[in-house]
């Protein structure tokens, strides 16, 4: 193995090499995660930042006039008519109209594509980050108790786990985000109920959609976090943190938890696409965000009864979410990869 | 070691107990049994001794050395340390009493925590007692020890896995002097090494006695490293200590059958002798310790068992000055 | 074994009443109730009123969970007492028995067939299925279909959950057929041609989600190339004993239409499938005792078929529990997307009509589908894998 040739092999003169860096490293070779990075680092700054910048701005905007129009530069173009004659259905020149106001052509009520695909992308990739981040510290944390303290506590936290595993987690996100939608659309009762309503209003209807997936996810990563906790442990490190005289919180924070964390980002990484596609899942049956926040989701599904006359329409969002779900799916192998213990010694 | 001719106990263990529960049961857990790791152990550590301690795998010599640090909270018995009992005391105390007491642990491998430096990892006893002044004096400080200990300091920086077991364990024994203790815990500290580095690490723990006049309990199961590092030993089975003796009279006249039964599989650097002796092989397996056997416990695989033997347990008795053994055949 | 079935199977029961407790309170506890709009026009006050007293809407929420689990006869408070020599029970000043709808005071307003008009409005065509009283659901009766007049939910269950059988079976079986084989291959040949490109297409496999495959199918095959019907089954799915007692049964017809679809659910689950396999499966074959089948002289199919490949189904195994959701929510994408009258897009409509009882019974329905999963993982986990015990 590469690790004992190196350490034969003048150890004076070499950097220390931590186990993170060892990772990083790996991980840097991997072309396909590099990129797939760089892939979605882009898709951020575009999404967030600079959304307005190279986008009308506006995804609301209706223009009726313009509706299901095609890019004016179909029509003017040799290469536009080409790639649209082999998208769109045989006949389409006798129905379509034209706009020169959408790069990607509008949708059924007027609304720019390119805009909404960019403007959707917030959707996609906030749900990425919070429902994972959510389910990450919820997990861990639960799981950390439970293994580290053990004994009774662990049993009963464990079973409520165990129960909670037994429901339909689907059914039970489904039903929570009717109940959340309902609540947003009625007004809720209390005041907590209101101001939550408020929030979730202000960021598009993505707040419930937050709670619903992130809530839920936590169980499985409570489990993982657990049997981590319990094995790491039983480590002669933690006996040996113990014999020093460390505290309980030392032992946790300085022994347990940067053990089990490299682990659980990554099996967390690899949940990502899941989410991606129960938010786009959500939105297509109707119980997402608040239209009209665009949502991949909402927009395929809007798309979707129309493929037979207007595939253009299907194609942004269809493939803006394919590749950001590629690309998360790249990293995550690369990730998993790159800090599977297994591949060490 | 003001005093070397009178010997002066450090520590006295008394009928020292470590039970391990089992329990059955999803949600409401019914206690079925025990599981007897150390059950009833007496005896002295004498300050700067090494008492080596030596049985099978799985007759809770561990467990001994773990229940006397308070690793584990014993069941029962007391461990008492310069006329402190230690199992009584808890919390912060407690927290302040391992700064007298180390632990050097049997697997390198497992015993320094990956993601930490061994700068952190030897620093860590004196960040947790936050002695050793400021985080520069303490860098200095880690460095001398780890000087002490046969290590280059230039390798603070450096993670556990970049080093060899040999190294990683010195890396411990470096973290184990670091409070400045007099009693150390060593578990079995060279069993997981390479042969040839077994040796080193023997002459580093000798030297570092030498030089710091610390107190050792000595865990192993090869008896030739204990005959050569102990200056009594203890020969444990099955939770409970066999015999105990200093380390010329155990290889001369050793009491108990258990003991010549070990005695007798250690390997003699002449095949004349080695062909000549008598070897007595034991059979049967060892009893579990959840179920340990009535009488005496070692009566399943006795060579020489009579009745008393199933019926009741032999007493731990001195039958020479300095020799302790608890066997039937000499209780009367 | 038996044991443990039974075990697992009376554990469900808690679940299955929590669930059904969950549904129950949260659907109640929306706000805005089902008959606030009868297509899009708003009913009279009094005619909502009316209809939600029929459905015992107006009852606090404990007796109507109690009503709906048990029944209402049994239920000692539906008031039960005499008219014309039958037994009646009555919420709120209505019943409904045999199809006449009697008041308290045991006068009836209106019999079968006739226009029900009550305090002034016209509200519905009679019809004596829709209105009778439910059983309960510990009966097996889930009640009446709140906007399908004249329908139970059993009904509605009974016509759509083939539909959603069917579609799910195929989907996971060709996730089996293409998957299992694919990732063997895959992993025996590994770092080949066919290792690489095999695993680019199943990462590409997991990265499209049925939502986005089954409208690009429909515009690929159905639109560009019309290869293939995008329409549907029909309103009535084809029943298995049509299907197979039925020699003139068109089975072409059949699956040409049913490719589609299934291809759209199933394609990822092949590709869940040929990654998991390979991965086991590259796992396995380093392991020893592999290797000692191999120096024993083994051949290498019987190294392969009986050693490494039993091995490496466990882990694959493990995600037939969050496979069985994947197939739900498949179904009522699916289902929408190409109008087929399966259960999952009477759920989604369900949800919108807040018609409770076909809410509340089709999610009874997937959490039993769930559940039984989960148990038949254990049960196939066990049998590959010797050390586990069911005690």
């Amino acid at each position: 193995m590469a690790v004992a040739e190196l350490s034969q092999q003048g150890i004076i003169a070499r950097k220390p090499r931590s186990l993170l860096s060892d990772s990083v490293n790996r991980l840097k070779k991997n072309k396909l995660a590099m990129v797939s990075m760089m892939f979605l680092l882009l898709m951020v700054l575009a999404a967030f930042p600079f959304a307005s910048l190279f986008t009308s701005g506006d995804f609301a905007k209706q223009d009726l006039m313009a509706n299901s129009a095609l890019p004016q530069w179909v029509e003017s173009t040799a290469i536009g008519r080409v790639v649209f004659s082999i998208i769109m259905p045989n006949n389409y020149e006798n129905y379509v109209r034209y706009s020169d106001q959408f790069p990607l052509g509008a949708d059924d009520l007027g609304r720019d594509l390119w805009t909404r695909t960019i403007y959707g992308a917030r959707i996609s990739l906030s749900i990425a980050v919070v429902a994972s981040t959510v389910s990450l510290i919820i997990g861990t944390i639960y799981g950390l108790i439970s293994g580290y303290i053990g004994g009774t506590v662990d049993n009963v936290m464990m079973r409520v786990v165990d129960f909670l595993y037994g429901f339909p987690f689907i059914v039970v996100v489904i039903l929570l985000q009717t109940y959340f939608k309902a609540l947003a659309k009625h007004g809720a009762e209390g005041s907590i109920g209101q101001v939550m309503v408020n929030l979730n209003n202000a960021m598009g209807g993505m707040f419930f959609l937050f709670i619903a997936i992130g809530l839920i996810n936590w169980l499985g990563m409570a489990r993982i976090a657990r049997g981590q906790a319990l094995s790491i442990r039983k480590k002669e490190y933690v006996d040996a943190a113990k014999a020093v005289g460390a505290v309980d919180t030392r032992i946790i924070f300085r022994h347990i938890l940067p053990n089990i964390l490299g682990p659980l980002i990554v099996m967390e990484t690899l949940q990502i696409p899941g989410y991606i596609f129960l938010e786009a899942f959500l939105s297509f049956i109707g119980l997402g965000v608040n239209p009209p926040t665009p949502s991949w989701g909402i927009m395929i599904s809007e798309a979707a009864p129309a493929v037979r006359s207007y595939p253009n329409q299907l194609l942004p969002p269809a493939l803006a979410l394919t590749f950001t779900t590629l690309a998360f799916n790249f990293l995550g192998d690369g990730l998993r990869d790159a800090f599977d213990p297994k591949m060490k010694e | 070691m003001s005093d070397n001719n009178k010997a002066e106990t450090l520590m006295k263990i008394k009928d020292l107990k470590m039970y391990f529960p089992i329990t059955q049961g999803i949600i409401i857990q019914k206690h079925v049994g025990d599981i007897k790791a150390v059950d009833g152990l007496s005896f002295d550590i004498q300050r700067g001794e090494t008492l080596g301690l030596v049985g099978e795998s799985g007759c809770g010599k561990s467990t001994t050395g773990r229940a006397i640090l308070q690793l584990y909270k014993p069941t029962a018995g007391s461990v008492i340390f310069e006329g402190e009992d230690i199992t009584t005391i808890r919390g912060e105390s407690l927290r302040k009493m391992r700064r007298r007491m180390q632990m050097i642990f049997q697997d390198p491998y497992a015993s320094l925590n990956p993601r930490m430096t061994v700068g952190n990892i030897v620093a860590e006893p004196l960040e947790v007692h936050k002695i050793g002044g400021n985080a520069k004096e303490r860098r200095e400080k880690v460095k001398d020890l780890l000087n002490v200990v046969g290590l280059n300091p230039y390798f603070i920086n450096r993670y556990p896995h970049e080093f060899s077991g040999g190294q990683r364990q010195r890396i411990g024994v470096a973290r184990a002097l670091a409070l400045n203790p007099d009693f150390i815990v060593c578990d079995e500290p060279i069993s997981a090494l390479d042969v040839s580095i077994q040796a080193q690490v023997i002459n580093l723990l000798e030297d570092l006695q030498q030089e710091f006049g610390l107190t050792y309990l000595f865990i192993a199961h090869d008896l030739s490293v204990v005959r050569h590092i102990s200056d009594r030993i203890a020969v444990m089975y099955l939770g409970k200590i066999v015999e105990l003796t200093d380390r010329y009279t155990l290889y001369a006249n050793p009491l108990h059958p258990y003991t010549q039964a070990l005695l007798s599989a250690v390997p003699i650097p002449d095949p004349v002798a080695d062909a000549k002796r008598q070897r007595v092989i034991l059979e049967g397996d060892v009893p579990s310790p959840a179920n340990p056997p009535k009488g005496c416990n070692f009566c399943t695989r006795c060579p020489k068992a009579f009745d008393p033997c199933f019926e009741t347990e032999p007493e731990f008795k001195e039958h020479e000055p300095g020799h302790w053994a608890a066997c039937h055949l000499y209780q009367a | 074994m038996l044991k443990f079935i039974i075990r697992r199977v009376l554990g469900f029961i808690p679940v299955i009443l929590a669930v059904v407790l969950f549904t129950f309170v949260l659907a109640r506890a929306l706000p805005g109730g089902p008959f606030d709009f009868a297509g899009d026009k708003s009913l009279p006050p009094t005619t909502i009123a009316n209809l939600e007293a029929k459905y015992h809407l107006d009852w606090p929420q404990w007796k109507q969970f109690t009503s709906y689990m048990i029944g209402d006869e049994l239920t000692f408070f539906a008031k039960k007492f005499k008219v014309d020599n039958q037994n009646v029970y009555v919420s709120k000043g209505m019943a409904v028995i045999n199809g006449s709808v009697y008041e308290m005071d045991g006068k009836t307003i209106c019999r079968e067939g006739e226009k029900l008009v009550y305090g002034g409005f016209k509200v519905f065509d009679l019809d004596p299925e829709a209105c009778g009283s439910s059983k309960g659901v510990l009966r097996g009766d889930l009640g009446p279909s709140f906007r399908y007049r004249g329908q139970t939910v059993n009904d509605v269950i009974k016509v759509t959950f083939p539909l959603s059988l069917q579609l799910g079976t195929m989907a996971i079986m060709l996730g089996l057929f293409i998957g299992i084989p694919a990732g063997i291959i895959a992993a025996l040949k590994q770092n080949s041609i066919f290792d690489y490109s095999a695993t680019f297409v199943a990462v590409l496999g997991v990265s499209v989600p049925s939502l986005v495959m089954a409208p690009v199918l429909i515009w690929i095959f159905a639109v560009n190339l019309s290869w293939l019907p995008a329409a549907s089954w029909g309103a009535k799915p084809p029943y298995l004993e049509n299907m197979f007692l039925n020699p003139g049964f068109d089975w072409v017809n059949y699956f040409t239409h049913a490719i589609m679809p299934v291809f759209a659910m199933g394609v990822g689950f092949s590709a869940i499938f040929a990654r998991l396999t390979r991965a086991s499966l590259l796992q396995v074959v380093r392991e020893d005792y592999i290797r000692t089948a191999r120096a024993k002289g083994l051949k290498e199919s019987v190294v392969v078929f009986r050693h490494a490949l039993r091995n490496s189904m466990i882990p694959v195994i493990t995600v037939f529990g969050p496979l069985f959701a994947a197939v739900i929510t498949g179904s009522m994408v699916i289902e929408q997307i190409f109008g087929l009258n399966g259960m999952g897009k009477h759920f989604i409509n369900s949800i919108t009509n807040r018609d409770y009882p076909i809410l509340l019974g089709v999610m009874l329905v997937y959490t039993l589908i769930l559940v039984s999963a989960n148990l038949l993982v254990d049960i196939i986990y066990g049998w590959l894998d010797p050390r586990i015990s069911y005690d």
